[in-house]
Parts: C-alpha cells; sequence; structure tokens
C-alpha cells in the first residue's frame, strides 16, 4: 500500500532517532528544500529515494516495499513470446480496468503421444476479433509417468509459447528445467512436503515456482512465505480448488487481502485448473487467475473464452473501437445500400451484426466519430455533416458503388439538409434509429 | 504468528425478494412459485452473505415458430416450435424454472389473439410466466393490457417497459397483480431512474424487475457485465431504488450473433458450430450470472443444462 508523505517523512533522516543521520536532517542534498518537501515528492512519485544518500536501510526496506506492486508481476517465457500477468490493482473493472489477461494454457501429458502435435495446435491457434490477432499463451506438460523430460524438450520445439512444467517430484521438475533451458517455464508445484527441494531449483534455474496447498488459505500464505524466505521471489498461488464455489471464494478472498489488506504473503497471481469446463474457466477469466489450465484444445470452447478475456480486460474508460473506412457486408455489389455509422464498437457491431444476420449485402462506412455512439457523437459535434461527407468522400467509397445514396441513422435525421449541401448530387434517406430495425429497412426501402 | 483473517465485506443492504407467479392458493393458476432475489453480498459469496434463492432460468418460447432462428436452435426443441403450448410443455421437461413468452410481430397478432396465446400456455404449463410483447410500443401496449386482463392474479412478469413507454403496461400490471420488467440501455443511472418512475405509478418494490440489458460475448458483454457488477454493489451499499433482482436475456443477444448462426464461411478457428454456439450463449449468460443476473432467458435447453450446472455448483 502506498505511504502518504507524513508516513515517508517518519522514514526520513529528519525524523531519525540516531544523531549521525539526524545530522543530515534537511540537508537539501536530495535537490529539495526539506525532508518534508522530499517526502511529498517520494509520496507523488516525483522523486526517486536514491537521491538521499543518509537514509537508513530499514526505512528504505519500509519504502521499497511499500511501493511494490500488491499482486507481484510474475513473467515466464517461450522461445518466442512471453507472458505476464500479476499487477492488478482493483476488484471490479470499472474502478480502473484489469490489466494482464490471464494466460490460457492446454495440458498435455508425458505420457501423451500426440503432445507436441497438441503444442504444435495451440502455437499455430490465432483468431481474429475486432482486428485484433488473439491467442492461445503456452502449454503445461504434465508428468504423468512417461518420458518428461523429452515431453518438455518436443513441445518446447512445437510450441514458442511459454510453458508450465507440471510435477510434485523434484528429480522430475530438475529433469524438465534443463530440457527447457533457454525458456523461462513456471514451475508448479512446491507444497507442503517437496517446499524445499523446489524452492531450491526455482531459484537454481531462476523460474517462478507455484505454490500449492489443500484449498485453506492460511496454509496457503505460510507455504509462500517459507518459499519466499527461501530465496525464491517469483510465487504463483494454487489454492488447490478445482471447483466453482470453492474456487470463487478463495480466488476472491485472496485479491482482497493483496489489494484492501495490502496482505504481502499472498500478493501474488493465481493459477486455476479448468478442466474441460469453459464454464469453470470463464469464472476464472472474471474472477482473479492469472494463468488458467485447461485440459483439452478445442477451438469451439477457446475462442468464445479468448473472446470474453478480451471484453472484460478492455479498458472501460478506452472502449475499443473499430477503424473508419469502408466495411463490406455479405459480400456487396455496385448497386448494393450504402450505410453510415460511427466506430463506437457496440454501434459497429450493432450495425454490422443486424445487416450480416439479414442475408442483405451492404456497404457500411464507419465515421471517425472519436469512438463515440451516433448520439454521443452528434451531440459532441463529432458526427456531424462535415464528418459524414469527408468520410464519403476519403474512403474511395465513391469508387465502388454506381449510386450516390447514403442512408444515415434515424438518430441524425436532422443533419439530412445539411449533409445534401455537404454532398451534392447525393440523395441522403433517413434509416432506422436502431441498428435492429436496418435488415426490415433495407427490404422495404432499399431498391 | 496470527493467521490470516478471511476478509469479509460489510454491506448493509440487500436485494429485494421478489415472486414471480402464483399458486391457487394466492389467487393464480400455477404450481408452483419462484421467487429470486434477496442476496445479501456479491454472486455465490456465502462465505459473507446470504444467497437465498438460486439465479433462475427462463427458457423463451414464441407464439409462432420464428422464421429468424438458426436451423440447429429450432431443431433443438424436436418440433415443440410448431405450437406453442407444446413449446411451453416442452421448456418445463427441459427444466426451465420460467416460461419467457414473446410475441412475433406479425399481422394477427392483436389483443385477442394475445389473450388465446396466453390461455394455452397457462394450461400447458404449470411454471411461471414472464410475457414480452413484440418490441412495438403501440401494438404491445395494446397485447399487454389484455394479457394483464386475461392472466389475471397470475402473478405474470409483463415486459419490457421502457423510459419512454411504460406507463400503460405498469398501469395493466398494476390493476390486475402482476410484475414488471423494467429495461434501459445498459446505464446504472438509468435503471435507477427508471424504477422510480415506475414506483412513482404506485407499483411496489416488490412487483419490479430490473432489466439492464446487456449485449452478447463478443459484442459489448463487458458493458452489460460492469453495469450489473455497480448496481449490485449499490444495492449492497444500500441504494434502495437499485435493489430489485436483475432479469438479462442472454440467449436473445447470443443467438444474434454471426457465432451462433454462421455454419459455414467462417475460420476454422472457431471451431464446431453447434458446439460454438452453445458455448457462445452459455458463457454470456454464465458471465453475466457472475456479475449479478437473477434470471436469465435462454433459447437452447443444452444451454440451460450447462448453465443451471453452474448454478448448482456455486449454489452447493
Amino acid at each position: 500500500m502506498a505511504l502518504t508523505g507524513l508516513q515517508i517523512y517518519k522514514l526520513l533522516p529528519a525524523s531519525s532517532t540516531k544523531p549521525e543521520v539526524k545530522a543530515h536532517a534537511n540537508c537539501k542534498e536530495c535537490g529539495y528544500p526539506t525532508c518534508l518537501a522530499f517526502a511529498m515528492k517520494l509520496a507523488a512519485k516525483q522523486a526517486e529515494l536514491s537521491l538521499c544518500p543518509y537514509v537508513e536501510e530499514e526505512s528504505k526496506r519500509q519504502l521499497e516495499e511499500s511501493a511494490a506492486p500488491p499482486i507481484r508481476l510474475i513473467t515466464i517465457a517461450g522461445s518466442a513470446k512471453k507472458l505476464e500477468v500479476g499487477n492488478e490493482l482493483v476488484l471490479y473493472r470499472h474502478e480502473k480496468t484489469f490489466y494482464h489477461p490471464p494466460g490460457l494454457f492446454v495440458r498435455v501429458k508425458d505420457t501423451q503421444p500426440d503432445a507436441a502435435q497438441v503444442a504444435e495446435a495451440v502455437a499455430a491457434y490465432s483468431v481474429d476479433y475486432v482486428g485484433m490477432s488473439l491467442t492461445l499463451d503456452g502449454v503445461a506438460v504434465e508428468a504423468a509417468g512417461g518420458d518428461f523430460a523429452s515431453t518438455v524438450a518436443a513441445v518446447k520445439a512445437a510450441c514458442p509459447f511459454p510453458l508450465i512444467l507440471m510435477t510434485s517430484d523434484p528429480a522430475t521438475a530438475e529433469a524438465g528445467l534443463k530440457a527447457a533451458q533457454g525458456t523461462m517455464p513456471l514451475l508448479w508445484a512446491a507444497d507442503a512436503q517437496n517446499w524445499q527441494a523446489m524452492a531450491k531449483l526455482a531459484a537454481q534455474y531462476k523460474v517462478p515456482l507455484v505454490v500449492l496447498a489443500n484449498g485453506d488459505l492460511n496454509a496457503l500464505a505460510d507455504l509462500a512465505e517459507q518459499v519466499k524466505n527461501a530465496g525464491v521471489e517469483d510465487i504463483v498461488l494454487d489454492p488447490g480448488t478445482r471447483g466453482y464455489a470453492d474456487s470463487l471464494a478463495i480466488f476472491t478472498q485472496l485479491r482482497r487481502l493483496a489489494l484492501k489488506k495490502n496482505e504481502r504473503k499472498v500478493g501474488y497471481p493465481l493459477i486455476a485448473f479448468a478442466g474441460d469446463d469453459a464454464t469453470l474457466a470463464a469464472q476464472h477469466i472474471a474472477k482473479y487467475a492469472g494463468f488458467i489450465v485447461l485440459d483439452r484444445f478445442d477451438p469451439a470452447m477457446v475462442y468464445p473464452l479468448i473472446v470474453l478475456r478480451a471484453n472484460l480486460f478492455t479498458d472501460p474508460q478506452k472502449p475499443i473501437q473499430v477503424l473508419p473506412g469502408v466495411y463490406e457486408i455479405n459480400k456487396p455489389g455496385p448497386s448494393d445500400p450504402l450505410m453510415i455509422t460511427t466506430n463506437f464498437s457496440i454501434t459497429y457491431f450493432s450495425v454490422a451484426n443486424e445487416v450480416e444476420s439479414s442475408g442483405l449485402p451492404g456497404w457500411l462506412l464507419v465515421a471517425d466519430a472519436e469512438g463515440m455512439s451516433v448520439l454521443t457523437a452528434w451531440a459532441a459535434g463529432k458526427f456531424d455533416a462535415e464528418r459524414i461527407a469527408k468520410t464519403v468522400k476519403t474512403t474511395g467509397i465513391e469508387q465502388k458503388i454506381n449510386h450516390k445514396r447514403l442512408i444515415i441513422p434515424g438518430h441524425v435525421a436532422v443533419l439530412l439538409g445539411e449533409i445534401e449541401e455537404e454532398l451534392p448530387g447525393w440523395e441522403i434517406n433517413v434509416g432506422p434509429r436502431e441498428a435492429v430495425d436496418l435488415p426490415n429497412y433495407l427490404k422495404t426501402r432499399w431498391g | 504468528m496470527p493467521g490470516i483473517e478471511v476478509p469479509k465485506e460489510k454491506w448493509s443492504g440487500k436485494v429485494r425478494e421478489v415472486t414471480l407467479g402464483a399458486t391457487a392458493a394466492e389467487g393464480g393458476t400455477r404450481s408452483r412459485t419462484v421467487t429470486v432475489g434477496g442476496e445479501t453480498t456479491l454472486p455465490f459469496l456465502k462465505f459473507e452473505g446470504e444467497i437465498p434463492h438460486p439465479p433462475a432460468i427462463a427458457l423463451e418460447v414464441r407464439d409462432q415458430q420464428p422464421n429468424d432462428w438458426p436451423s440447429i436452435l429450432l431443431e433443438a426443441w424436436n418440433g415443440a416450435t410448431q405450437d406453442v403450448a407444446e413449446w411451453a410443455k416442452a421448456a418445463e421437461a427441459a427444466g426451465a424454472d420460467l416460461v419467457a413468452l414473446r410475441f412475433n410481430a406479425s399481422e394477427q397478432l392483436n389483443a385477442a389473439y394475445a389473450r388465446k396465446i396466453l390461455r394455452r400456455v397457462l394450461s400447458a404449463t404449470g411454471l411461471p410466466l414472464i410475457v414480452f410483447g413484440a418490441g412495438q410500443a403501440d401494438l404491445d401496449n395494446e397485447i399487454l393490457v389484455a394479457v394483464a386482463e386475461e392472466g389475471k392474479g397470475e402473478r405474470l412478469v409483463l415486459g419490457v417497459c421502457e423510459e419512454k413507454n411504460y406507463r400503460t403496461i405498469v398501469a395493466a400490471a398494476l390493476a390486475h397483480g402482476h410484475l414488471v420488467d423494467a429495461r434501459t440501455p445498459m446505464d446504472v443511472n438509468l435503471s435507477k431512474q427508471l424504477t422510480i418512475l415506475i414506483h412513482d405509478m404506485g407499483m411496489p418494490l416488490e412487483r419490479i424487475i430490473t432489466d439492464p440489458t446487456t449485449g452478447a460475448l463478443g459484442y459489448g458483454i463487458e458493458y452489460g457485465y460492469s453495469v450489473m457488477e455497480r448496481l449490485r454493489i449499490a444495492a449492497l451499499q444500500g441504494d434502495t431504488m437499485t435493489q430489485q433482482p436483475m432479469l438479462v436475456t442472454p440467449g436473445e443477444e447470443a443467438w444474434r450473433t454471426k457465432e451462433a448462426r454462421a455454419a459455414e464461411g467462417v475460420p476454422a478457428a472457431w471451431g464446431d458450430y453447434v458446439e460454438r454456439a452453445i458455448n457462445w450463449e452459455v458463457l454470456t449468460a454464465s458471465t453475466l450470472i457472475q456479475s449479478g443476473a437473477d434470471i436469465v432467458v435462454l433459447r437452447h435447453p443444452k444451454s440451460l443444462q450447462r448453465v443451471r450446472a453452474m448454478i448448482n455448483a456455486l449454489m452447493s
């Protein structure tokens, strides 16, 4: 939790009880007139603590700790792609935003002959959504009695994404870590029995380590602290829950403890195992997992999950926009209808979706209205006759169609006359107010 | 070393309990009633509050087989979509808590027709009903007034009431002992305001369900999600006009999307069509339940099974 200026002041030389430190009170060497002024700048994150050469070690430790994020940022990496999770600051996305989307992993076993093929399919999976290319994040390789090291090596060769190495046996873990060399996998897991050996491995191979408990909050926190004291800084928590209710409760508690109680012992990202249940994986996306492991690679399940993740991790203050320009719907020809709307994502998708699902071909012009919906943009002067005319003239649509008719949203019917002035020779039609009425409008009014 | 204490919020508010349907003893003909609401914490956080009722699932039926539903959705009903009474029976058999009857916009739709359809549905199923109009204000006012009168005493939910068209429906619901669905376009303040307007007409808060609207997965679900989360937090913080149970229609939204409609001509990365389409509806619904939905209206019987499995697991 960030300290206030006054709390910081109590840690600076002016507040020290040691005469040799107190001697440097308000010495100005940091460039500020007093320790208090410096403390205020530190609190506002406008100065660095290193400017003060006299601050005591214990104070420095406290100040650094207070500056650390409440949920540690954990990075893992494959041969060509890395993943960062953690650093979350809120419980609810509307409070600010969720920052680091949870990594989605597919689990393979070392007894599975097609492990490398699955890894290849995971690596190759990509889907276009709102102009973004969305992918999975990696493969979890589980030791199940097969040849762990060679499976890890094969998966690493087949998939440039980060790996999770799953075994509770330290010797197996070390074989896997060796096979994964050159990448930074996540090691799962240190439990009450094996934690010393696993912590040693994590420190030696410099990889983040999962701490696994049996559903008990305190056992988890204590084990994480032991692992940390053994020299492992990068920790991920697995509370051990695998169902809906138990996971929701403890994941919520852990997030609250880290953010609201500043409980350092559990200030780490969480890992969840969703089996082959898309609905459970969806809960983990919304409710606080940093890593989600699926037991199966099925595009029909991965696609909705990846889209849900993109949706919930969109910054609520910056709604996604679509690129202004010409959008072709249902392969339109030169005589098909031309409509215009704004580049607010929901507006665009409402309109595009209605036209698309009607089966009718059409051209959709998207004006740059700074990401606002039709009515908001109109009220703000971002979707006026001038911008509409500019969109028509600059997008090259005139070369693609053989008519000069433009359908405008019903909400901006008042712009009719002005648009006709801006676009001489064009016939402007007032369409429906709501996208849902477009198919019917196109069927009955266009011809 | 002292242990970590489970972090609990001290919420002062409570979601209002609303009961749908009425049995013979209560002046209706339903075989049972469904109560939603009553939560004193965020969804399913039983470690800090009460979740007295599970979210309820309604299945949508139409007076006539709709011509804009994808064939995989119609086929899932094994022919029951041909007849509204059969459809309502099938919805009950599929495990619905509620039947949501929605009228198609058609030429034959008028007050007398709506009365006839309502009577058939009421005799086909013992579940409480939600009745939605066809989405055309004047027509909806006409048929919902008739439905209110015909279903007197049944504690139907009549909808949708919107800011620009709620008075007639609310008056009819008031006169005949029904509930209303108050729909606003994904906005906390508008939702609150419509509840106030309807309450000001004399409608008890125990008969208002708020419908904050949603987008489907991929089509704005995050707006619906956050508005519902904010409404629920406001309710728990004691803002009385946000304490209505929430209803959303993920089935309608999900089955409008290309993901649920396009069998061909889509990327291979979208996966098997039927599975993807059902997942689209299920994840839209499950995510909204996680943010506070008390009633979800679904369309596919398999979606109901999966959402039910999730609710059961979360309530256990």
